[in-house]
């Protein structure tokens, strides 16, 4: 072994070392381009859109997502409301937001009597472990909520480079 | 046409309340998604659905890039008269899907 040796060495570890900064980069570089999750914060500017300055009670919504997701892709979410479903007291609307997605809106739907029982099943996004919120817009004008914490092996937007 | 799965009973009991099961093909493109090169895939979903009864609307739904490619809508409605339940799916890039079942109430 001579210092020549040791010295080719050095400059094979720096190479290595340089070009493994530039992978880093590299992979870096998509990231910086995929989209910001909605923060808490913005999940609640949403919420705010929807409800306005009424306040939320918790109760009367069922959320049913199973707590644990293998597939962000696809996971299945039902909103039960109790509710008669007269034409004097009936679920207005339902609302979904997941407040870790790119976007915290999910669905929004309109109800009415005629709509019978206000039970509706989806399948959704979820791009990370979150909490996914569900709101529900009775005939008087109150609104009621229920949130679950779900947590997701796998996210939506992971094979997301093309 | 997109392709359309429709599950709803054939018959039913007046004032009975039925469920009606919906899937229809779509890709669902999020709007958020890249490619290789950097740029934007855009955003390409069905971004509204409308059940109407004889004519009445019954359900109605405002979907987002949150929902699942293949959108699967699943809700309930009165059975009140026979007649036909009319399904419309509207979307980005003028997507527009029309299904329709007819049911027996008795």
């Amino acid at each position: 072994m001579s210092a020549t040796d040791d010295g080719k060495k050095m400059t094979r570890r720096e190479v290595l070392k340089i070009t493994g900064a530039l992978a880093l980069g590299g992979t870096a570089a998509p990231a910086a381009v995929s989209p910001a999750a909605a923060t808490p914060a913005e999940m609640q500017a949403a919420v705010a859109s929807v409800v306005g300055d009424v306040k939320v009670t918790q109760g009367r919504v069922k959320l049913d997502i199973p707590p644990l997701v293998e597939n962000g892709n696809t996971v299945p979410c039902t909103v039960t409301v109790e509710s008669p479903m007269t034409a004097a007291d009936h679920v207005r609307a339902i609302h979904v937001f997941a407040e870790r997605n790119p976007q915290p809106y999910v669905i929004s739907a309109t109800l009415g009597p005629r709509t019978g029982r206000a039970s509706i099943s989806v399948r959704m996004r979820l791009r990370d472990s979150q909490t996914v919120l569900a709101i529900a817009q009775m005939s008087d004008g109150s609104f009621w909520s229920d949130r679950i914490n779900v947590i997701v092996t796998t996210g939506a937007c992971l094979e997301d480079v093309l | 046409m997109a392709r359309a799965l429709i599950n709803a009973p054939a018959r039913a009991r007046r004032g009975s309340v039925i469920e009606i099961k919906t899937l229809i093909s779509h890709i669902m493109e999020t709007g958020f998604r890249y490619t290789q090169t950097g740029q934007a895939v855009p955003r390409d979903i069905v971004t509204d659905f409308t059940a109407t009864y004889n004519g009445e609307e019954v359900f109605r739904a405002r979907l987002y890039p949150a929902i699942a490619a293949n959108p699967f809508i699943s809700f309930h409605t009165l059975a009140t008269e026979s007649g036909t339940i009319e399904l419309k799916w509207t979307g980005d890039n003028g997507f527009s899907a029309t299904e329709q079942v007819r049911i027996t109430v008795e």
